[in-house]
């Protein structure tokens, strides 16, 4: 007598518990996937919500113009800030990534990257407050620069991250290849490591500054260019940003003002998207060809 | 003993080198290890293994191994899997050094000088060992690019055109790629590209060739090919290779070493059974262990 508790000549229909597992199974599996349809839908209302309010602002002169109309000079600030802060962390974020996979032993390493997550973590309100703190108080000066280091500080731990998830996608193979020819490991890191991870560091670095440019609470204390500011290139002064003038525009109790506030985010919004975007296919690919 | 008059440094008291054990037991050679006194004995060696034993962990993989390479000579390494064979190439540039429980014990003399004496530098000791590995790792760069490239890092960039083609044309590559040198070396098929990675590492002229099982990612012809190959490349280069083919080994190889686990040291590690000219090995070895793994009853 077999204690399996069915009999193998019965037809293959459900039989025993099977009706009520799989009744749980149903349930848990309608469970999940309305929470990702949840996911989905909260990202499609905020965008119909930015679009459809923010469309009827967009026009050149709104883009291109400083004031009383455009928003010309935040992008140009945003674009500034963010630029710089890449500037800076870019080469700091690869460099912590090579030095992670290339050089490091495993203890410190692991340690590093536990850093780089809290830093991650950090609230980015603590860090505009640290480089007020630290530069703006000595100083007596608000400057965009002050907001790139912020932003910086913010992009750091994205960027070497993501690209240490790369260069360890890199095959250990071709480590291996360029030890055996008797060259040293820094070479092999800038002539073949590296190249071979171009296309995913980019795609890391861009993903920092599609989360860098939506910044707002570093800017708000650091670099707080009030509405009605011209074309300005000095970042060592304060510098308008397109988050800056959401915040100030919907602060005013004006009809006219929220809708160029609307017109506002639509721009951040669809720089951000596009730029995650492109950069995720750029990611596919990269990945793509190395792992083949 | 007569046969060991060939190995008359054995016994010899090195000086020491802080940081390191090393077993002082004198020669401890299992019966009939290394043949008889071969005809090859009276070369300059390359490498003399001293008691090289190599632990990864606690775990021994190779345990007390003799063994002189002849200058300009093909030697192969033969051997169940497990057996220590690609650990004891892989320490002779030192390419173990990367694995984090690693550490060797004994010493290995490359033309006389200790490997792993605190002032070698590794990438010095790689420069003048090249390797090439069991599966073909051509850069993602061009053709001419994977070639040039260790040149140019070492400095040698007088006259990179030619070398390119010459590392080429001693890989016998140079006639199917003349044509495509700026193509990317991935385009290759795999024959080619292992025979890329030979040209590769022959273009910095190091005085050494480790091969891991070159051809075992390889079909019969991209096999053979390889193997006219090496016997091209002997007399110019040492060449030390893996292979699990015995046909591979009896058909290229001057000297022959078959490694196997062996209990005669505690927990079974891989050991040198027998070290002897090719032909020797595979006609009428000494060991038994040696004849039943020739003769494919292994077990």
């Amino acid at each position: 007598m077999s204690d399996a508790g069915f009999d193998p000549t019965a037809p293959l229909t459900a039989s025993g518990n099977l009706r009520r597992r799989r009744v749980v199974s149903r349930f848990a599996e309608s469970g999940a996937t309305i929470a990702a349809v949840v996911a989905v839908a909260v990202l499609g209302i905020v965008t119909y919500t930015v679009v459809s309010r923010g469309a009827k602002a967009i026009s050149l002169d709104f883009l291109f113009t400083g004031e009383p109309t455009g928003i010309g000079p935040a992008i140009l600030g945003t674009g500034l800030i963010v630029l710089l802060a890449t500037v800076i962390a870019m080469p700091i974020g690869v460099l912590i990534a090579v030095y992670l996979t290339e050089f490091s032993g495993s203890r410190v390493s692991g340690f590093v990257r536990s850093t780089l997550d809290l830093m991650n973590g950090l609230p980015s309100i603590i860090v505009g407050l640290f480089l007020f703190v630290l530069l703006v108080k000595p100083t007596q000066n608000l400057s965009g620069f002050a907001g790139a280091l912020a932003l910086a500080v913010i992009e750091l731990p994205l960027i070497a991250r993501g690209s240490q998830e790369v260069l360890l996608l890199v095959p250990s193979s071709l480590r291996e290849a360029s030890d055996a020819l008797g060259v040293s490991r820094w070479r092999s890191v800038l002539t073949v490591i590296l190249p071979t991870a171009l296309g995913g560091i980019v795609t890391s670095t861009v993903l920092a500054v599609a989360r860098a440019a939506g910044e707002t609470a570093p800017l708000l204390l650091l670099t707080p260019a009030p509405i009605g500011t011209t074309f300005n290139f000095n970042i060592f002064e304060e510098l308008p940003s397109i988050p800056f003038t959401i915040f100030i525009l919907s602060e005013e109790a004006n009809p006219e003002g929220f809708t160029r506030a609307w017109g506002c985010s639509l721009v951040l919004l669809s720089a951000i998207l596009f730029a995650s975007l492109g950069a995720r296919a750029l990611l596919a690919r990269s990945r793509a060809r190395m792992t083949r | 003993m007569s046969n060991l008059d060939s190995f008359a440094g054995f016994g010899r008291d090195a000086t020491s080198v802080p940081g390191r054990v090393r077993i002082q037991t004198g020669p401890v050679v299992a019966p009939g290890a290394n043949g008889a006194a071969s005809r090859e004995a009276g070369l300059e060696s390359v490498f003399e293994a001293r008691e090289v034993s190599v632990y990864y962990g606690r775990k021994r993989a190779l345990a007390a191994v003799n063994l002189r390479i002849p200058r300009n000579r093909i030697t192969a390494l033969i051997g169940p899997s497990g057996c220590g064979k690609t650990t004891f190439l892989r320490s002779l540039n030192r390419m173990n050094d990367s694995v984090p429980s690693f550490r060797i014990e004994g010493e290995i003399l490359y033309h006389g000088h200790d490997m792993y004496a605190s002032n070698v530098d590794r990438v010095e000791v790689r420069r003048r060992i090249g390797m090439v590995f069991q599966k073909p790792n051509p850069f993602a760069k061009s053709i001419y690019d994977n070639i040039a490239w260790a040149p140019r890092n070492l400095g040698m960039k007088k006259g990179l055109d030619e070398r390119v083609e010459e590392a080429l044309r001693g890989a016998a590559l140079w006639d199917e790629v003349k044509d495509r040198l700026k193509d990317s070396a991935l385009g290759l098929s795999g024959g080619q590209q292992q025979r890329l990675c030979i040209a590769r590492a022959i273009a910095i002229e190091p005085d050494v060739l480790l091969l891991d099982e070159p051809a075992s990612a390889l079909d019969p012809i991209a096999t053979a090919s390889i193997e006219d190959l090496m016997h091209s490349l002997k007399g110019r280069f040492t060449i030390v290779i893996v292979t699990h083919n015995m046909q591979q080994a009896a058909r290229v190889a001057d000297r022959t070493a078959f490694f196997s686990l062996d209990s005669a040291h505690g927990e079974p590690s891989g050991t040198l059974i027998e070290f002897a000219d090719t032909e020797k090995i595979f006609s009428h070895p000494n060991d038994p262990r040696t004849r039943d793994y020739v003769s494919g009853r292994f077990g």
